[in-house]
Order: structure tokens, then C-alpha cells, then sequence
């Protein structure tokens, strides 16, 4: 059990000693600057520009900016759409594949565009190799890069003292991809291609086992798969078991590669805020209280799933290895419980264990992740997430201290502070309202019709509070776009398809749209220079501010749902 | 309008890079990997057995047994068992196993089996087990193969994969590998 102990502490600790440098490598790309990759990639992006018709050296205000981002999502949604309802006649099909049905294509499309990963089907029976490419994987790198790009442009808004154009969309977007996203899944594809991943376009292979009995092996062109579904913070696995599956993740190396490839481009975009800015302090204390965050949830996670579960002890078996419903040997349960948290706090959502068998303490602190979607966060979005709360943290600050609230320089006014309490208070309703009307439904066992085949009940793969947890965890990682699940919920169906569908999207574009808004608001204002009456924001004190904000807003939210749910089944488990 | 037809042709190009360019390389550099990137296989008296990354199932009594599978090591549909800590249909899945376990195996006490043999893996493929699991095993397979105990546990000891770089992760053993050398005995 030390071996496990002391594999993840190494692994946070080499993620984070790397996540510098990059950052600073990343701060570098975004400004300007010259870069190893120059020679490679600025003749390639200068031809894409040329056959899109774009000027990437055209400045745009904030407007210019969500309407460009928004126009190319769309074009992926229908692009996506298309390809999902098509596969079955489409090309590079071996299996034989077929096409989804309108709502399950429609889930899936919004799920992969706002890099949420929610999937409601099979990756070795739902999807042809053209879809897993060309329909998915190609939006693990775009939907990775449009939060990236949406993150600089906030930064952007924050470094200068007053302006009104912060840089150009396509510029950000296609930087993220070229120079950050590609080169580095080119080297992890590769190491998991030379650890067993396949990366082939053959189909499924048939065998006979040593015992003599037929087997069949879904195949395919995994590594680039699940390469960029990490780095880009996407989640969506190859395969049905996602990165449990041995094929997608075949040892304890390849294991703790996929943890770092999730960590490191959150990581370093904290600290490349910092070089960004050239404001190092702040980027620490953003550390610091995304860390602390990280780690309460973290640590209870692992001892949790190392302690086991008294219901298995008590029909008197052993567990030296701890709770080992759902998890693999080559992992263990100590990564097994670092990943399930590293994966929610980062809206990554891709699994090496199956949270649905997780420990109930461990269900409730998954969860926490998503609900505060601010500790790391997903590529680009989770900086954008805690803007918010910064926001929130200086208007509470300016409240108690009775001064206008102010931020690098900026006056934070009632605009602004109604689009941030708009963004935060968007995130529960969505969960507690969509949870409540499937427990509505459920409670009274509905006759469904057309939107589920059976009573509601039937959706349910777990009876009880555990039952509840199921309902509550799909909405949180649907709101989170985290795209995790506990997946024993039946929610290929019109209704779990559709109505995550809508949280999906309302909780992808507004968090974005808010931020960015707000961002663009506080650039257009006077710069005023800091004095001896200005709320530093880069101080301990604030820090803990910040994080008595997200505190109280994910604990009076969320608290009584967790209560109903994860905590009701921890208790009656440890009466 | 101006905006989605450059970006209408601004995903064409980019897809070409990042959805054909790259899987291509990636299927390129895959060639120098073990077996090309079709995934690894082993082989018996140049007869494939298996997949070295994929667990099978084993029921036999002469062989080592892998862990229970939700999907019954369907390689094509890989999934857990979703079941929860306190759902009493699962706890009873668990005691059957139990019950079935020392059915095969008389001569262990149930305080000795690893419940990672009689609780499912996340992937319904998992291809290892611990030599703890491996080692209850032991008295069985001697009996059923009439050979030495000492044998066995000679293979488990051989076949035992140490923590990465010696010290980070669990003790391993690939069930196949193990019982594919097994059957090598003489």
C-alpha cells in the first residue's frame, strides 16, 4: 500500500514541476513570441488562414469574440450530428456499426463540441472508426482549444490597462491546437502505442482462448484517441470502460501518463497566467487555493477506497487491497481514487474505475469536484470558473470593507457582478432542478412513453439513496461538462439524452459567454492605479476569501442533495 | 454570414490536420510497436491464445482464475458492474462467489481470500490479479495437476511483476501469462 501512497504523491509532484515551464512556454505561444515549433507550424497556419478567408492579425472586442466562437461550434454540432446519423453507411466501418438514433446523435454531438464527453453509448458497438476520428477525436482538440482561447482572452482583458480590442479568436484557437495540443499528444500516443495501445484500423480480431472458448477483441485506432481525449480535458473514451479498459490504459506507466496528460495543461495555465500578466504572485495564490481544494477532496477519496467497505467485510473475506469492486489490480486503489478526483475537479471525466462502485464518501467528494468546477477546471474553462468566484470574492470584500470593489485595477460594478452571480447560481439550478424532476419522476415510478421504454424506476441500476446518487451524479457531470458517470443509470433514452443535452449546452456557452463579457466590460473601464485603500488580490487573506466563497456557495447549494444521496448511503454503511 | 463560412472552411482544413494528419503518424510510428499496434498477442505452440492485455475467463480447476467479470470478458463490451456499496442484490452476487470459491478450493478458510476475486473490475477485462490471489490458489492447482506445490509457487514468484521503477503501484501477475507457463510444466 506505501508503493500506491508514494506513486501518486510522486505523480502530483512531477505533474506540478513540469506544469511551470510550461506555463511559461504557454504564456510565450499566446503573446507572441518565438517558439521551438515556429518554423513547422507558422507556414501551416498561414494556409489554413488563407483558405478560411480569416485575418488573424485583426483585433476584435469581446462581441467579435463570442461571435466567432460561438459560429464554429455550431458548424461542429451539425458537422457531428451528421457524421453520428450517418456512420452506418459511411466509410471505415469494419464492425459494421450503426448509425445513432437523432437523440442519442444529438447528446453525443453537444457532448463532444462542449467538451463534456457524456456517452451514452459504447465505443466498441456505438460508433464506426470514422466517427471516433473525424466525428470525435477532432473535437477533442477544437472544444479543448475554444476554452483555451476564451481563457486568453479574459487574460487578455486583465493585462491591459484600457482597451477595448483583446486579440484575435482564430489566433488563440488555432495556437492552442497547433502548438500546445498536438505536439504533446504526438509524444503520449506515442508512449502508449509502445506500451500495448493499439493504433490500428483493422476491426474486431476473433481467438480461442486457452480454455478452448471463442472470443472476439474490438480493435482500432486508440492511442491518438485517447492521447488528445486527456491533454484536451475531454474525457471520452474509447472504449465502452474508458481508460479502465486495459487496452486504453494498459499499465501502471500508461496509467499515471494519463493522469499527468490530464493535469498538465490545467496546471500550467494557472502559472501561465502568471507569466502572462507578469503577475506571479497572483498566479500562486490561485494555486494555492485550487490546491487546497484538490487535496481536501482528495485525500478522504483515497483513504475511503484504501479502508474498503464494511459490507464486504462483514462476509468475512479480506480486503489488503482495499474496495476493489470496479478497479484493476495494475492500478490499485490509491490511483484508482486520486484519478476519480483528479478527473472531477478537472472536467475531464474520463475513469480508470467505475465511480458508480466507489465508496459513498468517495461519491460525494466526485461529485464536490464537479460542483465547484473551479479546483484546476478543464482546459481554459476552469480559470474562467474561478474568475467568477474572484469576482464574487471582491464585491464581498468591497461589501464588508465598505469600498468600491476593485480588481487589477478595475472598478467592479453592479454589471458585472449580476453576470457573475448569474454564472454561479446557473450551475446548481441546473443540477438541483434537473435531479429533482428525475426524482420526481422516479418517486412515483411514471409510465415514460416515448421518452424511456418502461416505468421511470427502470433507469435506475442501484436501488435507494444510491439510486438517487446515480440521478444527481449524470446532472452534476452534465452541468460540469465533465462527462463522468455513474453508469449504471440507463441513459441511452430520449429523456436522459435530451435533457442532459440542454444542460449541457446552457452550462458550456453561459460560463463562457459571462466571464468573457465580464472581462470585456472591465477592459473598456479606467485604469486605476493601485493605492493604500486597494484590496490586493494576490494576498493570503484574499485567498482564503476566495475560497470561503466557493465554500458557502457549493455548500448551502449542494449540501442537502449530497445529504439525500452519497451521505445517507455512507451512513447507513458505517451504522 | 462571413463568420460561418470561414469557419465552415477554417474545420475542413483544420480536421485534415487533426483527424487525418495525426492518426496517421500516430498508425505510422505504431508500426515499430509490439505487433504493430494490433495489440499484443501470446501465443501457444505457435496457436494464439489471447491477447496479452486482455483477461479471459477461466473456470477450470488446472488453471489460475481471473477475477469475476460483469461482462464475462466480453472484449467487445467492456463495463463494471455499476453496482453500489449497500445494494443488497450485489452483496448476495459477492456471497455466491465466496460460496463458490471454497467449493473449488476446501483446503483455504474464507479469511483468506483478497476480495478483489470475488468483486468484478472496471473494465470486465482486468488481466492481472496479486500474488496474494495468486498464491490461495496454489493447494488447488497442485492437486488438480498433481504436481509439487513448491512448483506453482515457483512459477508465481517468476511471474510476479514488480512496482514500477521498483517502488510506485501494486505487485502484478497476468493471469494468461501465468497459465499459458503452466501449462508449460513438465
Amino acid at each position: 500500500m506505501n508503493n500506491e501512497i508514494s506513486g501518486i504523491i510522486a505523480l502530483f509532484v512531477v505533474t506540478l514541476l513540469l506544469a511551470i515551464p510550461f506555463g511559461k512556454y504557454m504564456a510565450k505561444v499566446y503573446t507572441g513570441e518565438q517558439t521551438f515549433f515556429d518554423p513547422v507550424f507558422n507556414p501551416v497556419e498561414k494556409l489554413f488562414y488563407r483558405i478560411s478567408g480569416i485575418d488573424a492579425s485583426q483585433e476584435m472586442n469581446w462581441k467579435q469574440h463570442l461571435t466567432a466562437l460561438l459560429s464554429i461550434n455550431f458548424i461542429w454540432f451539425l458537422l457531428s450530428m451528421f457524421i453520428l446519423m450517418n456512420q452506418g453507411w459511411l466509410p471505415l466501418n469494419p464492425d459494421g456499426n450503426p448509425s445513432m438514433s437523432p437523440d442519442l446523435a444529438f447528446n453525443t454531438a453537444i457532448s463532444f463540441v462542449v467538451n463534456c464527453n457524456l456517452q451514452h453509448y459504447s465505443g466498441e458497438t456505438g460508433v464506426s472508426y470514422l466517427t471516433q476520428l473525424i466525428g470525435l477525436m477532432y473535437l477533442h482538440f477544437v472544444s479543448a482549444a475554444t476554452g483555451m482561447a476564451a481563457c486568453v482572452i479574459v487574460f487578455n482583458a486583465m493585462r491591459n490597462r484600457q482597451a477595448e480590442k483583446l486579440g484575435n479568436f482564430y489566433n488563440y484557437f488555432l495556437k492552442s491546437c497547433t502548438r500546445i495540443l498536438l505536439p504533446l499528444s504526438i509524444i503520449v500516443s506515442a508512449l502508449l502505442v509502445f506500451n500495448g495501445t493499439p493504433m490500428t484500423f483493422e476491426g474486431k480480431d476473433t481467438i480461442t482462448t486457452l480454455q478452448g472458448d471463442s472470443m472476439k477483441v474490438s480493435r482500432g485506432p486508440v492511442a491518438a484517441f485517447v492521447a488528445i481525449k486527456h491533454l484536451g480535458t475531454n474525457g471520452g473514451g474509447f472504449f465502452g470502460a474508458n481508460s479502465a479498459h486495459p487496452l486504453e490504459n494498459p499499465n501502471y506507466f500508461t496509467n499515471a501518463l494519463e493522469m499527468f496528460s490530464q493535469m498538465i495543461i490545467p496546471l500550467a495555465f494557472i502559472f501561465a497566467l502568471g507569466y502572462y500578466l507578469k503577475r506571479k504572485k497572483l498566479a500562486w495564490t490561485i494555486f494555492g487555493v485550487m490546491t487546497v481544494g484538490f487535496l481536501s477532496l482528495t485525500i478522504p477519496t483515497v483513504i475511503a477506497e484504501i479502508n474498503g467497505s464494511p459490507a464486504i467485510q462483514h462476509l468475512g473475506v479480506v480486503q489488503p487491497t482495499g474496495s476493489m469492486e470496479g478497479k484493476e489490480v495494475r492500478f490499485g486503489t490509491a490511483a484508482s481514487a486520486y484519478w476519480s478526483i483528479a478527473t472531477t475537479v478537472i472536467s475531464t471525466g474520463s475513469v480508470n474505475s467505475m465511480h458508480d462502485s466507489s465508496m459513498p464518501l468517495s461519491g460525494a467528494m466526485q461529485m464536490l469536484g464537479m460542483m465547484i468546477n473551479a479546483f484546476y477546471g478543464g482546459c481554459g474553462v476552469g480559470i474562467l470558473n474561478y474568475y467568477i468566484f474572484i469576482i464574487l470574492g471582491v464585491f464581498i470584500s468591497g461589501l464588508m470593507v465598505g469600498r468600491t470593489p476593485e480588481f487589477l485595477g478595475k472598478k467592479v460594478e453592479a454589471r458585472e457582478v449580476k453576470i457573475a452571480a448569474i454564472i454561479a447560481i446557473l450551475h446548481p439550478l441546473l443540477i438541483l432542478v434537473g435531479s429533482a424532476l428525475a426524482a420526481y419522476l422516479t418517486a412515483n415510478d411514471t409510465p415514460m412513453g416515448w421518452w424511456f421504454n418502461g416505468n421511470a424506476t427502470g433507469w435506475l441500476n442501484n436501488p435507494g439513496y444510491h439510486g438517487f446518487s446515480e440521478m444527481l451524479y449524470e446532472y452534476t457531470s452534465s452541468a460540469a461538462n465533465n462527462g463522468s458517470g455513474f453508469e449504471g443509470l440507463g441513459d441511452n433514452n430520449p429523456f436522459w439524452n435530451i435533457t442532459t443535452g440542454i444542460v449541457l449546452l446552457l452550462s458550456r456557452f453561459l460560463p463562457i459567454i459571462g466571464p468573457v463579457a465580464i472581462a470585456g466590460l472591465l477592459a473598456n473601464k479606467k485604469y486605476i492605479p493601485a493605492s493604500a485603500g486597494t484590496l490586493k488580490t494576490d494576498t493570503s487573506t484574499f485567498a482564503i476569501m476566495t475560497l470561503a466563497v466557493i465554500g458557502i456557495i457549493a455548500a448551502l447549494s449542494f449540501f442537502p442533495a449530497l445529504a439525500l444521496g452519497p451521505l445517507a448511503e455512507h451512513f447507513t454503511l458505517f451504522k | 454570414m462571413k463568420t460561418l463560412f470561414s469557419a465552415i472552411r477554417l474545420t475542413l482544413v483544420s480536421m485534415v490536420l487533426f483527424a487525418v494528419v495525426y492518426p496517421l503518424l500516430i498508425t505510422g510510428i505504431a508500426q515499430l510497436a509490439p505487433n504493430h499496434g494490433k495489440g499484443e498477442i501470446i501465443q501457444l505452440n505457435g496457436k494464439t491464445v489471447g491477447y496479452q492485455k486482455l483477461g479471459q475467463s477461466f473456470t477450470n480447476d488446472k488453471y489460475f482464475w481471473s477475477r469475476p467479470s460483469a461482462v464475462g470478458y466480453n472484449a467487445t463490451g467492456s463495463a463494471g458492474s455499476n453496482k453500489g456499496p449497500t445494494n443488497a442484490d450485489y452483496l448476495a452476487t459477492v456471497q455466491a462467489r465466496i460460496d463458490t470459491f471454497l467449493v473449488h478450493n476446501p483446503k483455504i478458510e474464507k479469511s483468506q481470500i483478497p476480495s478483489e476475486l470475488v468483486t468484478a473490475s472496471g473494465s470486465g477485462l482486468d488481466p492481472d490479479i496479486s500474488p496474494a490471489s495468486a498464491r490461495i490458489q496454489i493447494k488447488r492447482i497442485a492437486d488438480a495437476r498433481k504436481i509439487p506445490e513448491v512448483k506453482v509457487m515457483a512459477l508465481i514468484n517468476s511471474y510476479t511483476q514488480k512496482p514500477l521503477l521498483g517502488i510506485f503501484g501494486p505487485e502484478t501477475i497476468n493471469v494468461l501469462e501465468l497459465n499459458v507457463a503452466l501449462d508449460g510444466l513438465k
